[in-house]
Order: structure tokens, then C-alpha cells, then sequence
């Protein structure tokens, strides 16, 4: 099943849900974008440049590791994670990132921006452009800014512009919006590197390409490690960018459930999360170039959303996989901050694993549905991040005391240096 | 449609007048607040302006610079809902004699419902509507209700546009163009040159439409400019930017060296 080959309807909508709704000025640089893209994806030696360039920089192919512990500690299914954590930078993200550079390389374009929540994107990004030689400018809300610090700093210390954005609620919405506003003044020499699989098209159908390699080696690596197909595979939902790079190596096995999970935040009710699908909460509209499921209100005017994880809070979410939900392919859960949080201190203590509090959603609710299968059954979950960068927020949420007396330690030291 | 004929009257008009071109100016509905809209509109009356924008605040403006930004996010914080936008827009239309075009971001108008919001568009007494977030690929249902209901959907033209675009956008618009003299989002300033003027020529290739050019216009050299070579010029920032610094006596002031 090509989920792209937009047979059935319009280029760049799947079911309702996709197109490209951008200011006119953009009209000339979106379908460039498309042109080019189009020739990448026919090129077979443009899809094994960036293999080699994933090989050779960021460690691919990751592994698939099986979790012996915490499988027997549940007692339930036999538990398996694909490794994007492994991945130089940490996270999923650099899949995409390094696509796009190829892409933006190709261009003739000299500028990369990019928005990011959790900052993992935006660190790709600075790194992607550091090895390429191009300028780059990253939009980060300020709230994130101020929980994701680790990143910021690396994205600086790698030749970044950081952009503390201060509209809206200053989370990735509003970064977004201000990578649009750019774009609209320097599209000439600029790529937008959008980083997950939303947004005008052709950016889900480009970004869910470049991710699909994480699906293209899960399936393989199970088949020899587990033996079989796993019967149900999960994966956190932000934007949807690693969902749908795991999930379409698998859908074709129709007797795969392909489980997304939503950042459940604070529980059901609106403003207490950020979960499109799961909850009720949201409804079809159009902003930030798609048509799809948002968090609004009845003036289509955004809600406040909220969760533990910054690269889950985000109001929209990929047209893609609404367009599956719909076809009962893809089943969506949400997952609260306490439930987040519980599994991260499980998956440390019986693995030494330290998921990043997004991909820790997927952790959670595998956790919940493993326990209540058989032995003989086999689930996936993409751990798309690793947590070192979420250091400040967990160490928050467990409230860890000689965590507190170092950060007072150092503020002491900076403050007597001052 | 009634748009295109409240145009060509105004044009006719300048004729006989020392204005050089007609004038369209922005408000953004329930910014600062309601009373301080309804005074600024009074002034913009006064001053004879043919055109305003009533903008619908949306909580994700991206075709808006900073001071458009905090205006629609201010609104939103202030209460403003669409049904005071659609309110406020029928006292507007029942008092004032500039006719008024609807300004906003398409997911007000979807999350309404296409048919519904045209048909209280049309009771509240516009003219008009700029959406633009909805490019005109996708806005071929809109359009047709719009054209049932007599209301121009007005079309951008843009100096990235290829000919074959602006031939297509040019077919599907009406009332007037709206050209965007540059690059960027609102508020920033252009220079008024040859490249401004060319690509309005280039507009004109394709269209026998008024043309209205946006984006940074701010004195009356660049009103000048603008009636040389096209129709409306289109007032938004420095106006709020004016209001900003010293209310009614700042919009006045602006005004008065604008239209001197
Ligand atoms: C580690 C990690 N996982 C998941 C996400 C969510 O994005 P997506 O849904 O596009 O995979 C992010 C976003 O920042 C992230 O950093």
C-alpha cells in the first residue's frame, strides 16, 4: 500500500486531510520544493547518498533491543524497542534533517530555519547545518527554551541563532508561525526544515520518506531477533513524524496494530493536554498549511494545550495519520504526565534505558497493554529519543534532591564569579 | 458584483479630486478595543477613505508581522469572538460610507462553515473578503458561494508569481487585486521603486481589476507613487502604529500628512 501515490484524491491530501494552504508568496517556493523533491524520490542514488550519509554520521542502521528484564517483570508480552536514541544527536529528528539538507543542498540554498519544541529538532538542525556550511536560525517558544536549556546550548556551541519566540503560548505552534514569517522574507536563499510530518505539502509526505527508514530496518531486525512480526507496535505522537516512519514499514502486515500515543498531559478536558485523537477534545480545521484534527475552539481559534513532553505539545497533528485512524489502521491512546513518568523510572531501573519523556508515551501505554498479553506475543515501541536532554524536567518530576544541591552548588559558583 | 462597481464610481471620482489614489485601510477588530475601532474609523471617515479591512483576530497569524501579531492576540484575550466581529461590522456598515472587506485566516471561515460565514458576511453588509492563508487552489467551493452571494473574494498577486500563475490567479478574482509590493510579512517598510512598478505592470498583463498595493505604505510620496502606476493604496501598520503612539491626534496627524 503506497500511502502516497494520492490515487484516490488530490496530490498531498490523504482522505479529508492534508494540502498545502500557504500564502500565495510561498506559491513559487513550495513548488520548487515539490519539483525537487519528486526528482530525490525517483533517484535511487539520492536515497542511498543519504543511507551512506546516516551510516557514516549518525550510526545507522540503530538496533532493536530486546527487553528481557522488563518483559518478565511484566509478565506479559516480550517487549522490543527500536533505538532511535542511538542516533547522533539523540533522536529520531536527524533522520529528517539530513534528508532535507541533501534536499536543500540540491537547491542551491544557502539558509536553513527550523522551529523546534523539544529543541531535538533544532539540535539536528544546527548540527546538519554546521556540517554542510549553511547559515541557520532555529524559532524556539520561550517556555521551551526554558525547559529544554541542554539543547539550546548545543545548538548555539554549534553555530545556531536561537530565537527565544515570545507570541502565543511561546511552545511549538508559535515557533512555527515564526518560521513562516521568515520564510515569507528570505524563501530565496532559505529551506525551511520543517520537523515532523505536518505542515503544506509536500512536507508529511517528504518527512514521513526520509523517516520510513526507521520502519524499512524495525521490520527486518524483528523478523531475526523476535522471529516473527510483532503483533502490536507503538510509538509517541507529537507532530507524528516517528509514528509514521515506524509504522509504515509495517503497513502492509495487516495483523499489526499500529498504536500512536498522545501526550495526555494533566488528563481529559480541554487545555489539559494535547491530545487530538485519543481525546475528544478536537476538530477539523486548517492552519499552519494542513487540513487535520486541531486543539480550537468554535472560532478555530487554537487552545492552550499541555504536556510533560515539549516535542508532544502541540495543537495539530500529522493529516497522514488522521487519514489511517479513520480507516481503523492506526489506533490512537493518550497517556498522562503520571503515567509518563512512572514508566520512565520503570524502563531505568529495569533496563538502564532512559527514554526521552516523548518517547516515553509509547513506553507507557505498551507497558499497560503488554502486561495484559501472552508470553508468546511481541511488541515494538520506537524509543525515538533518548532523556538526557529532559535532565532538568525529570529530575523536576522525581524530584531528586542531590540533583537540587548540585543546580545550587553551580548557581552559587556563577553568582560568586559575578 | 457591487464591489466592482463602488470601485469604479471612487475611481471616476478621483478624477476631479487632488487625491492620487483611492485608499484602503485595516482594523483589527476589538483592538485595542471595540470603542477605540469605532473612533478610529471615524476618523478614517473623515478623512474619505474608500476602503477598510475589518480582521477577524486569529490565534495563529502567520502572514502578520509583530504589531498585526499582538493586536490579533490581544483581541483574543480581550473576549473577541466572531459573532462580535460580525456585530461590530454590521454597525460599521450601517453607519460609514467606505464599503468594508472582510480580512482573516481561512480556518475562522471553516470553522464557521463555508455558507454560513458568506451569508452573515452578506447581512453584516461586506463587500469582501482577503483570506491569505487560502490560496485559490483551494478555494474554488468558497469562491462559488461567494460569487451566489455577490461578494468579491479578493486575490493576491505577488512579485514570486510566475506569468502562468498570475494568469490563474487573475481568473479567479474579483473586486480588486491586492498586489503585494514585496516580500515579508505586514508592517515592514518597502521602498516604493522601478521593481515596485514593474511588477505591477506585470499584474496588469493579466487583469483589467483595480489593482491595491500592500505592505509597508506609510507617506504621501508613497501614495503618490502608488496612484502613478495602480488604484488603492493599502494602509495597515503605520496607521496602528500611529494609534499606538497618540490615539485619535496620532491617527489624525498621520492622516493629514498622508492625504495632504
Ligand atoms: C525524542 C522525540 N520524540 C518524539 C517527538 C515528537 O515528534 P514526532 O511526533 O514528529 O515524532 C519529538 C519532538 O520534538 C522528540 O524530540
Amino acid at each position: 500500500m503506497d500511502l502516497f501515490d494520492f490515487k484516490d484524491g488530490r496530490e498531498g491530501y490523504y482522505g479529508k486531510y492534508g494540502g498545502t494552504f500557504l500564502p500565495e508568496i510561498l506559491h513559487s517556493t513550495i513548488e520548487e520544493l515539490k519539483a525537487e523533491f519528486r526528482k530525490a524520490k525517483a533517484d535511487p542514488a539520492f536515497w542511498q547518498e543519504f543511507m551512506a550519509l546516516m551510516q557514516s554520521y549518525s550510526g545507522r542502521p540503530t538496533p532493536v533491543t530486546h527487553l528481557a528484564n522488563l518483559s518478565n517483570q511484566l509478565g506479559g508480552a516480550q517487549i522490543y524497542v527500536k533505538r532511535e536514541d542511538l542516533n547522533h544527536t539523540g533522536s529520531h529528528k536527524i533522520n529528517n534533517v539530513m534528508g532535507q539538507g541533501l534536499l536543500a543542498k540540491r537547491m542551491g540554498k544557502t539558509r536553513v530555519i527550523a522551529e523546534t519544541g523539544a529543541g531535538q529538532h533544532g539540535y539536528a538542525t544546527a548540527t546538519m547545518a554546521a556540517r554542510f556550511g549553511f547559515e541557520s536560525k532555529i524559532y524556539m517558544g520561550a517556555v521551551d527554551v526554558a525547559r529544554q536549556r541542554p539543547n539550546v546550548f548545543w545548538m548555539e556551541n554549534m553555530g545556531s541563532e536561537v530565537v527565544a519566540v515570545t507570541d502565543g503560548q511561546q511552545t511549538l505552534k508559535d515557533a512555527i508561525n515564526e518560521c513562516l514569517r521568515d520564510w515569507v522574507t528570505n524563501m530565496d536563499n532559505t529551506h525551511y526544515v520543517l520537523g515532523t510530518a505536518c505542515g503544506p505539502h509536500p512536507f508529511p509526505e517528504m518527512v514521513s520518506w526520509f523517516q520510513s527508514i526507521i520502519g524499512r530496518e524495525a521490520r527486518e531486525q524483528i523478523l531475526t531477533s523476535a522471529g516473527k512480526l510483532p503483533d502490536r507496535i507503538f510509538a509517541c505522537v507529537g507532530g507524528g513524524s516517528n509514528a509514521i516512519g515506524l509504522f509504515q514499514g509495517f503497513m502492509d502486515d495487516k495483523e499489526v496494530q499500529l498504536v500512536g500515543c498522545e501526550a495526555g498531559g494533566f488528563g481529559p478536558g480541554k487545555g489539559n493536554h494535547a491530545s487530538r485523537l485519543a481525546y475528544k477534545d478536537a476538530s477539523i480545521g486548517v492552519a499552519q498549511g494542513m487540513k487535520t484534527y486541531f486543539l480550537q475552539n468554535d472560532d478555530g481559534n487554537m487552545l492552550e494545550t499541555h504536556s510533560v513532553a515539549a516535542g508532544l505539545d502541540y495543537i495539530g497533528v500529522n493529516p497522514v495519520l488522521v487519514h489511517l485512524w479513520e480507516e481503523d489502521r492506526v489506533r490512537f491512546e493518550a497517556v498522562t504526565d503520571a503515567q509518563v513518568t512512572e514508566a520512565l523510572k520503570v524502563t531505568m531501573r529495569s533496563e538502564g534505558l532512559i527514554p526521552a519523556l516523548e518517547s516515553s508515551h509509547g513506553f507507557a501505554q505498551a507497558i499497560i497493554e503488554a502486561k495484559e498479553m501472552s508470553k508468546d506475543e511481541v511488541v515494538l515501541i520506537n524509543m525515538s529519543g533518548r532523556g538526557d536532554k529532559d535532565i532538568f524536567t525529570i529530575a523536576d518530576a522525581l524530584d531528586d534532591n542531590h540533583w537540587k544541591e548540585f543546580i545550587k552548588q553551580k548557581a552559587d559558583a556563577y553568582s560568586s564569579e559575578a | 458584483m457591487p464591489l466592482n462597481n463602488y470601485l469604479a464610481e471612487r475611481k471616476q471620482a478621483l478624477q476631479t479630486s487632488k487625491r492620487p489614489a483611492m485608499i484602503m485601510t485595516h482594523v483589527v477588530c476589538g483592538y485595542p478595543s471595540f470603542e477605540a475601532n469605532w473612533k478610529a474609523l471615524e476618523i478614517m471617515d473623515s478623512f474619505g477613505v474608500d476602503l477598510v479591512e475589518l480582521q477577524f483576530p486569529f490565534s495563529e497569524p502567520s502572514a502578520d508581522g509583530p504589531l498585526f501579531v499582538k493586536a490579533n492576540q490581544e483581541a483574543i484575550s480581550n473576549g473577541v469572538h466572531v459573532n462580535d466581529c460580525f456585530e461590530f461590522m454590521a454597525k460599521v456598515t450601517a453607519k460609514f460610507s467606505f464599503k468594508v472587506i472582510m480580512m482573516g485566516y481561512y480556518n475562522t471561515v471553516f470553522k464557521t462553515g463555508l455558507e454560513n460565514f458568506m451569508q452573515r458576511l452578506k447581512a453584516a453588509g461586506a463587500y469582501g473578503f482577503i483570506l491569505p492563508d487560502l490560496p485559490v487552489d483551494e478555494a474554488g467551493e468558497l469562491h462559488q458561494l461567494a460569487r451566489e452571494l455577490d461578494l468579491a473574494p479578493i486575490v493576491l498577486m505577488t512579485p514570486t508569481n510566475t506569468d502562468a500563475r498570475l494568469e490563474q490567479l487573475a481568473s479567479c478574482a474579483n473586486g480588486f487585486i491586492y498586489t503585494v509590493a514585496r516580500k515579508g510579512v505586514t508592517g515592514s517598510g518597502t521602498n516604493m521603486n522601478t521593481q515596485v512598478s514593474d511588477f505591477i505592470q506585470r499584474c496588469q498583463k493579466f487583469t483589467d481589476l483595480p489593482l491595491a498595493v500592500g505592505f509597508g505604505v506609510s507617506t504621501a510620496e508613497d501614495v503618490t507613487f502608488i496612484g502613478k502606476h495602480a488604484d488603492i493604496a493599502v494602509i495597515g501598520t503605520a496607521a496602528l502604529k500611529a494609534w499606538e503612539a497618540n490615539n485619535e491626534k496620532g491617527l489624525r496627524d498621520f492622516f493629514t500628512q498622508l492625504l495632504s
